[in-house]
């Protein structure tokens, strides 16, 4: 009996996203925009409530990358304590959030990204899924399973759960790591560093391909923002802020996170509920900055870690000053997830890992608290304001996919610009514009591009406002 | 001399069993190894009936029974598990769910409720109520303790508790109806109770995570009620 596989439209709506591109009188690009049309509301629905449930209750923003939410709540909620956590417990939220790291990208470039990669942009888009992926190459889309797989057991082994895991508490974390765990993850490691350099070779070999897409995905100068150790190293957890710009030069550097307002402003415009985080020295809507692997690769001065540091040195090679193409953005993916098993060897060599010591207790001491981390995606800001009772009265979240919705939305001007011609939508041209989003690997895709469709809406409208074309993937 | 103790024999779910005059269904059952759901009776406290979980069957009596306050009769026949009872303890678990804001993945006692463990044991999948999401604050005004009214089943343990265990008769329950609710003092923080010792005894009994001692993170609170029965014995098995 011949098997059918059908996939449809899934409900699952935690990121609906519309484009809109406006025509000139000449049947040109003119503009473009990229709505958010969802509201979540998590700074609102955490009003009144104990700052000790927030690590728990911000995790629930998403199912993708909880535990960075975690970290940077919990890094808030230390601030409230007044403490300064016990140094095992740094190195075990660290150990956890490379994890983290480490299972988001492979969600994002083996389950996401590698149809379009592997298959081709303008390949059937019945056959552009990870089932596509499995009959055209099923070692690549095993090795990204099993990938994703290593980075979750890692989750798993040192929090007790997958998804959603309760272990990272304000002060530290709950429970210290035992011999058994901590071997347990070691033995993992190495398979997932093959899989790894073996995913970066097919990678580098096949950018050749995608000469197009590398001019034409936000492919311009932009500033860069993250986070860099005392030396100027990569860094996921603690950190000073670097600022870089387009040519590669320093514009800031060892910036205090806990004084983003200074720095940090943040625009709202009436057509999309996501807000635009921009710069604030050089203003709005200048200031556009992009944060996230590429950004990162682009701040360092190098990983610290020798197979990392390899790569990385290559591919700065790319371009004279920063890399300036979202493209590229599947590339520095794969040479963090590198990193993230080189780091967290080295981590789980250290003895003092295994110390009981891993929370430090306190009373409520500060009324405020900001929390600064790397998530997959970038940058991730938690600043929370508690009244004596220890009852939240006001939070503001700045998530990565809010720092380059300018960006974003410029690449998607750029993306139009270059492959829409005339008044017709063509399913390839809807793909790339996808795939322009999909390169930021924006959290509306992490929840509803898992089988190959984002729920979609691009609307072709011109010069007087009548709608010329539309087409729609709900 | 003491007086002699009468017996009562009576079936409980078909079992043959003997029972000393004046103890509850509720009671004799838990002595023969059967288990009858309850959130607001708990031993070392006076019983209430007010949950209404403990309802059971019994032959001959024309409505239910709650199992925490009827004593046992001579000859009585008493079913504790048919399909209505279980029909109907879903649904009181429903009612309660939609009553207030239960959220178990942010709660402090997630994974040690008892509202939680017997929905799951009772296979309670949906809640077939619209909720009504009341607007409740929470009280932390308390150096050690918090109490948040949305998770409140109002079983009045913590009142009971406070009262006949620790004397001091700061928790009460003002309103009426779905507007019921717990008070400290005469309504006011608790932080400001001149009466309150801080005991904490009102947090372990607490049967979900409504009292909690400050400072828990998600699922860590455990509630220790060792002290009851000890504290039973040691005023003389009164209730």
């Amino acid at each position: 009996m011949a098997q059918q596989i059908v996939i449809e439209p899934v409900t699952r709506i935690e990121g609906h996203a519309k484009i809109t591109i406006k025509l000139d009188e000449e049947g040109n690009v003119a503009d473009a925009w990229f709505h958010v049309t969802q509201l979540r509301g998590f700074e609102k629905l955490c009003e009144g409530r104990p700052f000790s449930e927030m690590p728990s209750l911000m995790a629930r923003i998403c199912g993708i990358c909880p535990v960075s939410h975690s970290i940077a709540s919990a890094k808030a909620c230390d601030q409230l304590l007044a403490v300064r956590i016990p140094e095992p417990a740094v190195k075990l939220r660290r150990l956890i959030n490379l994890a983290q790291i480490l299972q988001s990208h492979a969600l994002s470039f083996f389950h996401l990204s590698a149809p379009d990669l592997l298959l081709g942009f303008d390949s059937d888009p019945q056959k552009r899924n990870l089932f596509g992926l499995i009959e055209a190459n099923p070692q690549m889309a095993k090795d990204g399973i099993k990938l994703r797989k290593i980075g979750q057991s890692v989750i798993e082994i040192l929090a007790g759960k997958r998804i959603h895991p309760s272990w990272i508490v304000p002060g530290g974390v709950s429970e210290p790591l035992n011999v058994e765990k901590r071997d347990a993850i070691l033995a993992m490691l190495p398979e997932a560093k093959e899989i790894t350099l073996r995913t970066l070779q097919w990678f580098k070999f096949s950018l050749e391909k995608f000469r197009d897409e590398i001019r034409a995905f936000a492919n311009f100068p932009s500033l860069f923002m993250g986070l860099v150790t005392s030396e100027g190293k990569w860094e996921c957890y603690h950190g000073r802020i670097r600022v870089v710009d387009g040519g590669g030069h320093i514009v800031a550097d060892q910036l205090d996170p806990t004084e983003y307002q200074d720095y940090i402003g943040e625009a709202t415009e009436p057509w999309t509920y996501l807000k635009f985080p921009y710069y604030k020295p050089k203003g709005y809507p200048n200031g556009m900055y992009r944060v996230g692997p590429l950004a990162r690769l682009n701040i360092i001065d190098g990983f610290g870690t020798d197979m990392a540091d390899q790569e990385w040195a290559e591919f700065r090679e790319l371009e004279r000053g920063a890399v300036l193409s979202s493209f590229y953005y599947h590339y520095a993916r794969l040479i963090e997830i590198l990193h993230t098993v080189e780091k967290m060897e080295e981590l789980l060599n250290d003895p003092d890992i295994l110390s009981k010591h891993v929370r430090a207790s306190a009373g409520l001491n500060n009324l405020e608290g900001i929390g600064v981390a790397e998530a997959p995606r970038g940058i991730l800001f938690h600043h929370y304001k508690v009244n004596e009772e220890g009852l939240m009265e006001w939070a503001n979240l700045i998530i990565a996919t809010g720092h380059n919705n300018l960006a974003m939305s410029k690449g998607i001007l750029q993306a139009s610009k270059h492959f829409v011609k005339g008044k017709q939508l063509s399913e390839g041209m809807l793909n790339r514009v996808e795939a322009v989003i999909r390169a930021f690997d924006p959290c509306l895709s992490c929840s509803t591009h898992a089988v190959g469709h984002m729920p979609l809406h691009i609307q072709l409208i011109g010069p007087d406002g009548t709608l010329l074309d539309e087409l729609r993937r709900d | 001399m003491r007086a002699p103790v009468r017996i009562k024999t009576l079936t409980i779910d078909g079992k043959e069993v003997s029972a000393k005059e004046g103890e509850t269904i509720w009671q004799v059952a838990r002595e023969n190894g059967i288990d009858i759901p309850t959130l607001c009776y708990l031993e070392g406290l006076s019983p209430v009936g007010a949950c209404r979980l403990c309802l059971v069957e019994v032959k001959g009596a024309n409505r239910l029974l709650p199992a925490c306050v009827t004593q046992v009769e001579e000859g009585m026949e008493v079913t504790t598990n048919s399909e209505r009872l279980v029909n109907y303890r879903r649904m009181i678990l429903e009612l309660l769910f939609s009553e207030r804001n239960h959220t178990c993945s942010v709660c402090v006692v997630n994974g040690h409720c008892e509202l939680q463990r017997l929905a799951q044991r009772l296979g309670v999948t949906h809640v077939r109520f619209p909720y009504r999401y009341p607007d409740l604050p929470v009280d932390a005004s308390h150096e050690r303790f918090a109490i948040d009214h949305n998770r409140c089943i109002l079983c009045t343990r913590c009142v009971r508790v406070c009262d006949e265990i620790e004397g001091a008769h700061v928790w009460d329950v003002m309103g009426r109806g779905i507007k019921s609710q717990i008070i400290a003092d005469l309504n006011q923080p608790w932080g400001t109770s001149d009466v309150c010792t801080s005991c904490g005894k009102c947090v372990h009994v607490c049967p979900t995570g409504a009292i909690f001692e400050k400072g828990k993170a998600v699922a860590e609170m455990e509630k220790r009620r060792q002290f009851l029965p000890y504290l039973t014995i040691m005023r003389g098995g009164k209730q």
